[in-house]
């Protein structure tokens, strides 16, 4: 096709193409399935108002690629498959994405603020030189992005002046973008050499039948108060009512009651659900870092003074280990 | 035993104080509000001088970038056992707009010139929240990262990394030298006895320009404004579990 445009010409269509602006969202996936946060991500980029790529890079792509070409709102779909993609390494993704950008000079690059696009992107932005904006929440302008600082208490509107904007997305502040309906093209990218200086070796990943705490509608949440990982099955039957989600507080992640991955806050997972149950949490600072942003709040605590009930749309001071079963109950009726 | 490990170190406001935001808008009030360690930074100290204590590495630096106040972070954490400190000065408007690009060339420019084996940072630092600065010091450098690290091995010249991942865990072995950044599982900080406060007044605190390093501070970004996040209106007090499940299947959320 480039045959057919003289000098000039093509210049022109180079400085017009320039004016607008093209992102690329760096999808995150399992080699079998699109992790949610991506679709959010995918929102986020297309209200830049312009094109949105995205790049899948992992050992085993078909099944994404597929997914991610009826995503609505993306225009194409560039995929890299390699063995040296396994693990998602940031070493051996990164020379990918810089090859990708060299190729098609986006304006923006993006991806979920998942520790995923945690790890990732920043290691991207500094080869480029350019400095990255983490966790947005809002995209005032294709410059201006608004996100939080300390632990959620301040909002900070930040223009960016780089070349290149680059920045991780708070899933739970775009609605997912829709999975039918859209029809990207795919091309193929050639994988970068393998750096060899890191090893994947190998994942524990919690199991469970509830849904992804990030995503669920209702979140049960409980704190040191449940005393021992074994009552936890308390706030567990009381979620299988509710088809909720099991977060905790650090303290009872540092007591070893839950595995890291349940940890709601600054420091652990962003939740925004429809109802957030906090059951024998104090509500500290960085524990409501990471779910006031839910649209009702209950607590269950038998401190009346307790810091949650400041933000709780409904509080209960109870003991838990009465209240709580007394709830799985009222609900089975 | 060989090897010198970096740790990066910043001065943040105390996680227990509920901030302000100024009344101009332009950011959060800091003068006459309590300061202390970065609480990731605690940790990644404290791993550095575990490495030492075990004896596989010989030297703990502790680096922090900031005004005068920042050698009071040094400070700790020579008491907490660091063999010596780098004070990077950055003062004035260049300290209002520093941030993980800048910080993290002076790191990687001193871990150059120190001939570091690792740099140890805390995953984020509970101010900015940023979570950058140790994925971008891997990458100036071209060393590999093990992020959120919940536990290191260190084996000859490579290192097993347990990180903290969203569905769990997972493991990687990196060749050194290398990046960590610490979670908050990594381990528990000591406190710094009476004993060792006094005989980290006696420690050597080094103080360096950047442009000494040959970094330069300028930044892109522009803080346009600060605001106060929306407040959440006042909630109820129920009495009763059957008044509460009452008034959630009422507003429809169960
Ligand atoms: C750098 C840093 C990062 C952090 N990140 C996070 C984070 O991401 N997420 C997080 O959650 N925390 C985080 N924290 C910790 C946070 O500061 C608090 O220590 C933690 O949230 C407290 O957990 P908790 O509410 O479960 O425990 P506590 O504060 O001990 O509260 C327990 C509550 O249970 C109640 N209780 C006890 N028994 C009963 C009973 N029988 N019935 C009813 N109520 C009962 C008590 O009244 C109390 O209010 C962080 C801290 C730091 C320094």
């Amino acid at each position: 096709m480039n045959r057919a445009l003289n000098k000039t010409s093509l210049k022109q269509l180079t400085g017009l193409i320039q004016r607008f602006q093209s992102t690329l969202v760096v999808a995150e996936h399992n080699n079998e399935k699109l992790t949610p946060i991506t679709l959010n991500a995918i929102t986020a980029a297309s209200k830049l108002g312009g094109e949105v790529s995205c790049l899948v890079a992992g050992t085993d792509c078909a099944k994404v690629v597929e997914q991610i070409s009826k995503v609505q709102g993306v225009k194409k779909v560039l995929v890299a498959q390699h063995d040296s993609y396994k693990g998602f390494l940031p070493e051996e993704m990164t020379p990918l994405i810089l090859a990708t950008q060299k190729q098609f000079s986006y304006t923006h690059i993006c991806a979920g603020a998942s520790a995923f696009g945690k790890n990732l992107l920043p290691r991207v932005a500094a080869k480029l030189d350019v400095a990255p904006i983490s966790d947005i929440i809002e995209i005032k302008s294709p410059d201006t992005f608004v996100r939080t600082i300390y632990a959620g208490n301040a909002l900070s509107t930040v223009k960016c002046n780089e070349p290149i904007k680059i920045f991780t997305v708070r899933g739970t502040s775009f609605e997912p973008a829709e999975v039918e309906g859209g029809s990207a093209s795919t091309e193929d990218v050639a994988a970068s050499a393998p750096s060899g200086v890191s090893e994947w070796l190998e994942q524990s990943l919690t199991k469970s039948d509830r849904p992804e705490l990030t995503s669920a509608k209702v979140v049960v949440s409980g704190g040191r108060g449940l005393k021992s990982g074994d009552n936890f099955k308390l706030l567990y039957d009381l979620a299988d009512k509710l088809n909720a989600a099991v977060g905790a507080s650090r303290a009872a992640v540092d007591a070893g009651y839950v595995p890291n991955d349940m940890q709601v806050g600054q420091t652990g997972k962003i939740v925004a659900p429809e109802l957030y149950i906090a059951v024998g949490i104090s509500g500290a600072i960085q524990h409501l870092a990471g779910m006031k942003d839910s649209k009702t709040i209950v607590a269950i605590n038998k401190d009346p003074e307790a810091p949650i009930f400041q933000v709780a749309d409904y509080g209960l001071v109870a003991d838990l280990f009465k209240a709580v079963p007394e709830m799985t109950e009222a609900l089975s009726k | 035993m060989s090897g010198r490990v970096l740790v990066g170190v910043k001065r943040v406001i105390d996680y227990a104080v509920k901030i302000r935001v100024k009344p101009d808008n332009s950011s959060v009030v800091t003068d006459g509000v309590k300061h202390s360690m970065n609480p990731f930074c605690e940790i990644a100290v404290e791993e550095a001088v575990k490495l030492k204590e075990k004896k596989l590495i010989k030297e703990v630096v502790a680096v922090s970038c900031g005004p005068q106040q920042a050698q009071e972070t040094i400070r700790t954490a020579l008491a907490m056992g660091a063999d010596r400190g780098i004070h990077v000065e950055v003062s004035g408007k260049d300290y209002e707009t520093l941030g993980p690009l800048q910080v993290s060339k002076i790191m990687a420019a001193l871990a150059k010139k120190e001939d570091a084996l690792l740099v140890i940072l805390g995953k984020q630092a509970i101010d900015d929240d940023c979570n950058q600065t140790g994925q971008m010091t891997a990458a100036l450098l071209d060393w590999p990262q093990g992020t959120f690290a919940s536990e290191l091995g260190l084996d000859g010249d490579k290192i097993k990394v347990v990180r903290e991942i969203d569905g769990g865990l997972e493991t990687i072995k990196i060749s050194t030298p290398a990046v960590i950044t610490a979670d908050l599982r990594l381990n528990t900080p000591r406190y710094a006895t009476l004993p060792n406060i006094m005989k980290a007044k006696k420690k050597k605190i080094a103080k360096v320009q950047p442009a000494e390093l040959g970094v330069d501070l300028t930044s892109r970004l522009e803080v346009l404004r600060v605001d106060e996040p929306p407040q959440r209106l006042a909630g109820v007090k129920v009495e009763t579990v059957d008044d509460l499940v009452g008034k959630l299947k009422d507003s429809g959320k169960v």
